[in-house]
């Protein structure tokens, strides 16, 4: 074992994009994450399936520390997320190097978290311009870009507050990738919208992964977990129950825990 | 069901509820305070042109004399303007500093609210006046306890910069922009911690998920919609303010609106107009500020409520 964590501090650049290990995190003395283990290979689709209160929410804060993780290790591209390991001693990294490691992955939340003082098009060009100290001109023309990529090129000069929900979603798609980030990471994108809204999201983000983008979802979209990801991580009162293809976990679950959770959604499927 | 549309179709058209027209609900107690009103209105315009007390002619003579525009311009608009930069640039940094981490600098800014809110405007600007006794030798700028570090070096001479004459800072408007700016700073910490509180968490979250630093967080993305909750009540500090130069003959300063127009009227023996000149001087800044107010509301209130914003923003315009 500690054979295989020294080899583990020193990775090397391989498929693996993110690696994590052991990942426990508690709020209040309540352990939420008992320990995770995961690994996304580059241009991987992850989707993170379990019963809300799983810690699938807070596993996906952890890996771009939203939230500080209490043991185990996240790498990210090969480095060691939130601490700087010196001979086997953490060192906590500033908050200046934690922001530039979270610059590399983006984030995607259910309440879409758009600036409300801000334009769409002033959404997506904050961080190149603020962040990166990119050009404002240059900065417009990669978001209308952009903008025009997740379908709203004509939204761009609309308030959030002028946007549905779907649309919202989309520019904050759309804010994420400004940052040009190698890893995405989805917090149940679609659960706060409207049912009739949910497949225009879904579309874009089905497009990215065929553009060969890393991505971790947590979903309840099964339909979507099934088409689209590589893996399904099915997840349990903080544990890691099951993962594989999504055809083997999702069609012929292992475990006691999976087969309750997909016949209670099925059924609520079945019987709206 | 079946029925249903059967005698639906039955009905011929014509027989089917049309446009409404009723009778609106009468209100007669409108009409009542209308009358009530306009007769209230009618006596207190009679009161304000038939009564001699009023003296308009020296009221209008007394606003124009050149030491009260003075003491307007200098005394009540400048130390305002002065006292609420200090007020709110104070405010807001003591704001972010008490919702910090760090324990030291909340503590800091817990301890000069309180202190500050505790003492009375016209006691504090009386205390103000009076500072200069604590620093007879005058305020100096450079090394701290220089001469006992002097002392032990077996050094002499002094490591200072520079040396303010204490009672040229704590006199006149000097010491009243101080007095209220640090009154000021304590009342508007608690409106920009609460401005900065309102905003949703989801929102700092989302700046720092792209790698915005702490400062800039709070910059770009949380004191401009705070502003939305700050900039009403900050209006209301603003006039608040505005009378509150007033209290300046404390310090004391005279060359203040209301000093001015006190001591013509305590010349001529005329106390009423002049109280009517300075209400007058006051509706009409008040009035102003109130306009100002409504477009900086405006202004930050962008992106929120159903108002639709401005057409098109100039290409390349920022944010705040």
């Amino acid at each position: 074992m500690t054979a295989a964590a020294a080899a583990e501090t020193a990775q090397p650049r391989t498929e693996r994009l993110v690696h994590a290990v052991n990942v426990t995190k508690s709020f209040h003395h309540n352990e939420v994450l008992k320990g995770i283990d995961l690994d996304v290979d580059r241009g991987q689709v992850v989707c993170l399936l379990g019963p809300s209160g799983s810690g699938k929410t807070t596993f996906l804060r952890c890996i771009n520390q939203l939230e500080t993780i209490d043991g185990g290790r996240i790498w990210v591209d090969g480095r060691l997320m939130g601490y700087d390991d010196r001979d086997g001693r953490l060192y906590r990294l500033k908050n200046k190097q934690i922001a530039a490691q979270r610059r590399e992955i983006g984030m995607v939340f259910q309440r879409f978290n758009l600036f409300p003082h801000m334009t769409a098009i002033e959404n997506v060009m904050e961080a190149p311009v603020q962040v990166k100290g990119e050009g404002k001109k240059e900065s417009r023309v990669r978001a209308q870009a952009l903008l025009d990529r997740v379908g709203l090129g004509d939204r761009c000069t609309a308030y959030p507050a002028q946007l549905s929900g779907g649309q919202q979603q989309r520019v904050a798609i759309a804010r994420a990738l400004a940052m040009q980030p190698k890893l995405m990471l989805f917090d149940e994108p679609t659960s706060a919208l409207d049912p009739e809204l949910v497949g225009e999201v879904l579309a874009v983000i089905r497009e990215l992964a065929d553009e060969g983008m890393t991505m971790i979802v947590v979903t309840h979209e099964m339909s979507f977990a099934r088409d689209v990801a590589d893996t399904v991580v099915f997840m349990d009162a903080g544990v890691v129950v099951e993962a594989g293809r999504p055809r083997e976990v999702l069609g012929n679950p292992q475990h006691q825990r999976t087969k309750t959770f997909l016949t209670r959604l099925h059924s609520e499927h079945d019987h709206p | 069901m079946a029925t249903d549309t059967q005698t639906r179709q039955a009905e011929p058209a014509s027989d089917r509820p049309g446009r409404i027209d009723a009778v609106p609900v009468r209100h007669p107690g409108r009409w009542v305070a209308i009358a009530v009103i306009a007769v209230l209105a009618a006596m207190l315009v009679h009161l304000l042109v038939t009564n001699k007390a009023f003296e308009w002619s020296f009221v209008f003579e007394a606003m124009n004399q050149s030491q009260v525009i003075n003491g307007f311009l200098k005394g009540t608009l400048l130390v305002t303007a002065l006292s609420m930069i200090v007020g709110v640039g104070g405010g807001v940094l003591l704001a972010v500093m008490r919702l910090s981490d760090n324990p030291i600098l909340a503590g800091v800014a817990w301890l000069f609210t309180w202190f500050f809110r505790s003492i009375p405007r016209y006691i504090l600007l009386f205390t103000m006046g009076t500072l200069g006794i604590l620093f007879q030798d005058g305020v100096a700028f450079g090394v701290p306890f220089d001469w006992k570090i002097i002392e032990w070096l077996g050094f002499s001479g002094d490591w200072r910069l520079f040396t303010l004459d204490a009672n040229q800072i704590f006199t006149g408007l000097v010491a009243g922009v101080i007095g209220l700016g640090l009154s000021e700073a304590a009342y508007m910490a608690e409106i920009a911690r609460a401005g900065i509180l309102s905003v949703d968490k989801g929102q700092a979250e989302a700046a720092e998920a792209l790698g915005m630093s702490s400062g800039k967080v709070m910059r770009r993305v949380v004191l401009p919609q705070a502003m939305r909750v700050i900039v009403p009540p900050t209006g209301n500090e603003t006039i608040a303010m505005l009378k509150d130069t007033s209290l300046l003959v404390a310090v004391p300063v005279i060359g203040e609106l209301f000093y001015q127009l006190q001591s013509i009227g305590s010349t001529y023996y005329k106390t009423f107009p002049i109280a009517v000149a300075a209400a007058l001087y006051y509706l009409a800044v008040t009035s102003v500020l109130m306009v100002g107010q409504y477009f900086l509301e405006r202004h930050f209130g962008r992106g929120f409520g159903n108002k639709a914003p401005r057409a098109a923003r100039p290409a390349g315009a920022g944010g705040a």
